[in-house]
């Protein structure tokens, strides 16, 4: 092959970074769940294909994707109240497998449930026709979409590091994570933290899905490859830390990516070699605390 | 009156049988026994192919045009009154599940043929379990391993195309046009290595320059860290040898990342129910092979026959180049038990052997040595504009008519003849 170049390389990393934003968008929505409600939310990769379907559906009808960036997070957001409210409240204090097993039948639920309405077979998804093409972005040529989901990942960041470390609803589910007995004695309604906590999160996997459509197209399994990296990013970054998740999943992303330069062959066991790396070295991950899973 | 009895349906055919004064009649006819065949359990092809995964849009027209074959059968009376049924499964692309699906379809259902499969990998499980059992299968998804005298067993027959005639085809027809300096992008498992080797055999012809060949593995969702590569290499000819989903995001990421401006990216396959799930904007341009295109219409009355037949069943849909496939691997099977007029696996073997025939798309035959079907390739090209319905979608760049010359000797397959 031939030689590589700085260019190269640094279109390689920044193409890294690109895809580890993707992968923090997903999984942070993971990542919050676990942390304020120790839930393992299994459905994570369901909630988010849902997000593309619905988005699909929205357009379909003659809605276009920058009504569908707003509208399905809030759409998805209320259908992970329901959620949350009906299915997984009753099983708070059984022990983490409970909800664990709940959000994994789930997931096969809402597929399949998709499946009956959408069918078995995949749609296409256009890019906006502002954001198709590719810009030079000094080292290369970039799709301006691919960009675009950086951006709105940032602007999703600091939207919820605002909300959680600048508002008093903030404070109160950072102090319902730490000691909900507390706060319950201190006269909160810790179930309604938990209920927007669940909400907020699913909310994010609806809008990652939708961002993620135009780049693969719609299918009703699309969550599933996608859940399996994200466990990896939160488990790397450290179960339930948000920071975490964003450096793990930005982390991951260079990972693949330079092992895709090297040896592409490696690019998907590279994401569990780092993790295993990271779990011998560091088994908490990140900035996880420890003993939060038992 | 014995004729029509057999034309009738089956519940009056049952009625009738009852009856004391029919049996009594036809004691004496000379029909008797093709009215008890008739009461016989019906032939049964099992079809194992791979309804949810990443080629589920291409499986579901096999589905569908295979139970086209198995209507024909029946409305044209089947086997002297004998019905045909078609016993689907799904081998979910996984040939441990195939194989259990196929034993299944074997043992517990006791199918008569097995025709199926939609990947390189998982057909030869399947013909595993059958040639052990001595099953007839027909396959309908490329593979170069499965003509083999290693996989070969009498009972396997290919209806498909494989990947040496495909990127044969395609090879000529590419190397020639638009250039020397070919990278791969290749999915890592049989079909993709198979491709690329045709490619390459093909290349010393036209002496093509290899500037590499990036692997992915089969379900891959992001391209986007293998392209800047790709890009990189700054070949002529970008030759992507993957499948289903898999073509579909590569060919739709490949065009954001803009390397159709500069580069002509070709396929072995290009798979029209991917065409139709990833849309016009990603296919657009692409140059590739293919074993049908409903638009060869005009050329074949049989490929006419076909597509109304589709049609009528179908809503007014087109049959696909794997839904074609699905149709002529279970009509050449059941074309063969009425030439046998039985469905015993020898006389069948013997019925397909001797069958040159025109179902769908020009005249077809399967080899002696290794049951190949000797068939016609078509050279195609995706387009986005000019489309005169939503199956309007290819143009048909140029056709290599079937002959052997283009496919691997029955030598160097390993076999004696």
């Amino acid at each position: 092959m031939a030689g590589l170049s700085f260019d190269l390389i640094a279109l390689q990393l920044f193409a890294g970074l690109a895809l580890g934003a993707i992968y923090v968008l997903f999984a942070i929505g993971l990542s919050l769940i676990f942390g304020m409600l120790t839930v393992v939310n299994f459905a994570h990769g369901a909630f988010y294909m849902v997000g593309a379907y619905v988005g699909l559906y929205l357009i379909s009808i003659g809605g276009n994707f920058w009504i569908c960036l707003l509208a399905v997070p809030i759409l998805i957001g209320l259908f992970g109240l329901a959620v949350e409210r009906v299915l997984i409240r009753p099983l708070y204090g059984r022990g983490i497998d409970y909800p664990l097993l709940l959000t994994f039948g789930l997931s096969y639920v809402m597929v399949e449930c998709v499946r009956i309405a959408f069918g078995k077979t995949g749609y296409p998804f256009d890019t906006p026709e502002v954001l198709q093409g590719a810009v030079n972005i000094g080292v290369g040529y970039f799709p301006l979409y691919r960009l675009f989901v950086i951006g709105a990942t940032a602007v999703v960041l600091l939207a919820l590091w605002l909300f959680l470390e600048k508002t008093s609803f903030g404070l109160i589910i950072r102090a319902g994570a730490r000691d909900p007995q507390i706060v319950r004695v201190l006269g909160v309604d810790v179930s309604r933290v938990w209920l927007i906590v669940f909400g907020i999160g699913t909310a994010i996997a609806g809008l990652a899905g939708l961002l993620a459509a135009p780049l693969q197209g719609v299918i009703p399994e699309m969550g599933g490859t996608i859940l399996a990296e994200a466990f990896v990013v939160t488990v790397v970054g450290g179960m339930g830390s948000i920071g975490g998740a964003v450096l793990a999943g930005l982390l991951v992303g260079v990972v693949v990516s330079m092992t895709s330069l090297f040896a592409p062959e490696m690019a998907k066991v590279s994401i569990f070699a780092l993790m295993a790396i990271v779990l011998i070295v560091r088994p908490q991950g990140f900035f996880g605390r420890a003993g939060l899973m038992s | 009156m014995t004729s029509k009895v057999i034309k009738a349906g089956s519940i009056s055919r049952r009625r009738l049988l009852t009856t004391a004064s029919a049996g009594a009649a036809l004691a004496v006819s000379p029909f008797r026994i093709n009215l008890l065949q008739a009461e016989e359990a019906p032939i049964k092809i099992g079809f194992p192919v791979p309804l949810t995964g990443p080629y589920g849009a291409e499986a579901q027209d096999q589905v569908r045009a295979g139970q086209l074959a198995v209507a024909q059968f029946n409305d044209a009376g089947g086997l002297n009154g004998r019905k045909a049924e078609l016993v689907v499964r799904d081998d979910k692309l996984n040939p441990g599940e195939a194989a259990t699906r196929t034993l299944e379809l074997v043992e517990k259902e006791k199918v008569n043929f097995v025709v199926g499969s939609l990947s390189a990998a998982v057909q030869l499980a399947i013909n595993n379990v059958t040639k052990e059992r001595g099953v007839i299968f027909n396959s309908i998804s490329q593979s170069d391993a499965i003509n083999e005298a290693a996989d070969f067993s009498k009972y396997t027959f290919h209806e498909a195309l494989n990947p040496h005639m495909t990127s044969g085809a395609v090879g000529r027809y590419a190397f020639a046009k638009f250039g020397k300096k070919v990278a791969f992008l290749t999915a890592d498992y049989a079909y993709g290595h198979e491709m690329v080797r045709g490619f390459l055999e093909v290349g010393k012809e036209f002496n093509i320059e290899n500037l590499g060949d990036i692997r992915h593995p089969l379900g891959t969702t992001d391209f986007s860290t293998l392209l800047p590569r790709l890009q990189a290499l700054k070949p002529d000819i970008l030759c992507i040898s993957n499948f289903g989903r898999d073509q579909q995001i590569a060919l739709k990421q490949a065009t954001d990342f803009g390397i159709k401006k500069s580069i002509q990216i070709i396929a072995p396959l290009l798979s029209h129910a991917s065409r139709v799930a990833a849309g016009p904007q990603a296919f657009d341009g692409v140059v590739g092979g293919c074993s049908f295109y409903w638009g060869i219409e005009d050329k074949f009355a049989s490929t006419k026959a076909f597509n109304d037949a589709f049609r009528k069943m179908y809503d007014g849909k087109l049959p696909t180049d794997y839904g074609a496939l699905g149709y002529g691997g279970v009509r050449t099977v059941l074309e063969a038990v009425k030439g046998a007029g039985s469905v015993e696996t020898d006389k069948v073997v013997a019925a397909l052997e001797a069958l040159k025939y025109d179902y769908y798309k020009g005249p077809q035959y399967y080899r002696k040595c290794d049951h190949q079907s000797v068939q016609s390739v078509l050279v195609i090209k995706s387009k986005s504009k000019d489309m005169k319905n939503e199956s309007d979608v290819f143009e048909v760049l140029s056709t290599e008519e079937p002959d052997e010359k283009y496919l691997r000797s029955c030598e160097a397959l390993g076999h004696k003849s």
